[in-house]
């Protein structure tokens, strides 16, 4: 590991003006920014602390309806909170089911999305083909370990999925991430916010050096919504796949589907051609399935991972089921 | 043990090692720290105080140093384990703020003004706490290796009060791995340190 100095921001401005110096990386809540280090997956010459900017904690009703949770709400107060359980049980859900106790108490809603692909060449200790790691070096899983990696929109050149659970549930709720930079800030779709292979296979998502997640902003609730993790453990574990679902029933009749996929691709996975087919549509209906399918007429299996295929058509069906239910 | 015994134990040697290596630190200068126009300084050396099991400390740390290496090699407060050091298996779970984290993913200068429990600062003198006697009576360990922080992480879920049922217990001490197995008899003890709190 390399030495790094160290400044906590005071103020959001202090933090855009620090975070903007070459070689310096951000800190929240630190969880996967000290493992980097230690695997040499970034040497940062300077390190800045934003964990003590005031008011970027919390969550807070949006007078159209919506919510705002702030970046450095801790991931446990964010699933707690009587809010978001009772609006977007889904978020709830996906936070809750992500990493540890102890682990959700120091990570923040902000920092999560930016955690890196979990492929085992990208986070080796001694150097293996893998273009986010070494651009242009290749990619050692296409044609090696690849039982866990994508089953949509991979290329050739990067096969890993984004492992993160809430940002599927902010990718259903077409949430947004609010950033700010020295040039003012964007907002940025969750949906789209990691990058695919296909447009650039050494990236991780679209937020430039400098560029602060301050907030993330959700519309309106979707108390009808869940999330279902399918892992090898039954705790503490990444997903092999998963799934969220939002719905707009009428009796049982769904006037609206929102359904992603996650640990499926380097994105979460809006199945947009299941999601069409599901309008209008009756609860427990052979069309349910159809349009389930409909959904994975791209899905393309790796070497070792076909199972994932059927695996993540299962698991949508039934999370359509738990959303129905919630 | 004795400080008059002649012999000299592995924990002393490791200490003694661990002192004289951070002794010859070398403290490198960030020759590229100013801000612009902002006021701050990135420090290569930062002044940390932070308050231990009620006690005060200030300490003079490379910010790489972890909470957990702050306390296990610079404090000798070794009850808190290394297992991983990646934030996988809660060994070194400690109460930040009277939270529940993994100390290996926190720098510790950025707990600098902060409250740190660690499992030297549970006991009431002699009396154990009611959690540590509850891992006794109901055998909740094998090696031990993992029951400092298992201990820790659950005075935490029984603050948060997530030990409605077995099953909730097992879930919310999921960040604390027992590679002797033994889950059971960690979830019962909990479940009973639980209900004498209540």
């Amino acid at each position: 590991m390399r030495d790094f100095s160290y400044a906590q921001a005071t103020s959001r401005a202090d933090a855009i003006a620090l975070a903007a110096l070459p070689d310096t990386m951000v800190l929240a809540g630190g969880t996967e920014l000290l493992n980097w280090t230690r695997i040499g997956i970034v040497e940062p010459a300077r390190i800045v602390d934003i964990t003590r900017i005031p008011g970027m904690e919390g969550v807070k009703a949006l007078p159209n309806g919506g919510v705002r949770i702030g970046a450095l709400t801790k991931l446990n107060d964010a699933a707690q909170h009587p809010l978001i359980r009772a609006s977007y049980p889904v978020l709830s859900e996906a936070i809750l089911k992500s990493a540890s106790a102890q682990i959700r108490n120091l990570a923040t809603v902000g920092g999560n999305p930016l955690q890196r692909v979990r492929c085992p060449y990208f986070r080796a200790d001694e150097p293996t083909p893998c273009n986010k790691r070494a651009p242009g070096s290749g990619c050692g899983a296409l044609h090696g370990f690849n039982e866990k990696h994508a089953i949509f929109g991979w290329t050739k050149d990067c096969v890993a999925v984004h492992p993160a659970d809430p940002p599927v549930a902010l990718a259903v709720l077409d949430a947004d991430f609010i950033t700010e930079d020295k040039n003012g800030g964007r907002r940025l779709a969750a949906r789209k916010f990691n990058v695919l292979p296909g447009e650039d296979p050494t990236a991780h998502s679209v937020l430039h050096h400098g560029e602060l997640i301050v907030g993330i902003e959700i519309g309106r609730p979707a108390p009808k919504s869940a999330y279902l993790k399918i892992r090898e453990r039954e705790s503490y574990e990444y997903a092999t796949v998963s799934a969220a679902v939002a719905l707009d029933l009428e009796g049982d009749v769904i006037r609206r589907a929102r359904i992603a996929l996650g640990s499926v691709a380097m994105q979460p996975w809006r199945l947009e051609e299941t999601e069409r087919r599901l309008a209008g549509q009756k609860l427990g209906s052979p069309a349910i399935e159809a349009a389930v399918d409909a959904g994975f007429a791209d899905a393309r299996p790796l070497s070792s991972n076909t199972y994932k295929i059927k695996l993540a058509r299962n698991a949508a069906l039934r999370t359509i089921e738990l959303a129905a239910r919630a | 043990m004795s400080k008059h015994q002649p012999t000299i134990s592995r924990r002393d040697l490791m200490r003694n090692s661990a002192i004289a290596a951070a002794g010859a630190a070398v403290v490198p200068v960030d020759s590229a720290g100013a801000a612009g126009s902002t006021s701050k300084q990135f420090e290569a050396l930062a002044m940390v105080h932070v308050e231990i099991n009620g006690v005060d400390h200030q300490l003079e740390l490379p910010p790489r140093v972890t909470l957990l290496d702050m306390l296990r090699e610079r404090l000798q407060l070794t009850g808190t384990k290394k297992g991983c050091n990646r934030g996988e298996c809660g060994a070194c779970t400690v109460l930040l703020d009277g939270r529940r984290v993994n100390a290996c993913l926190v720098l510790a200068v950025a707990a600098a003004g902060r409250k740190v429990t660690t499992i030297e600062g549970l006991s009431d003198g002699p009396r154990l706490h009611p959690v540590q006697q509850a891992f006794i009576d109901h055998d909740a360990f094998q090696c031990g290796f993992c029951t400092c922080g298992q201990i820790m992480s659950a005075v935490g879920c029984i603050a948060e009060g997530h030990t409605g049922s077995n099953a909730e217990i097992r879930e919310w001490m999921s960040g604390n791995i027992c590679r002797c197995s033994a889950y059971p008899q960690i979830a019962a003890a909990v479940e009973a340190a639980a209900r004498e709190k209540a």
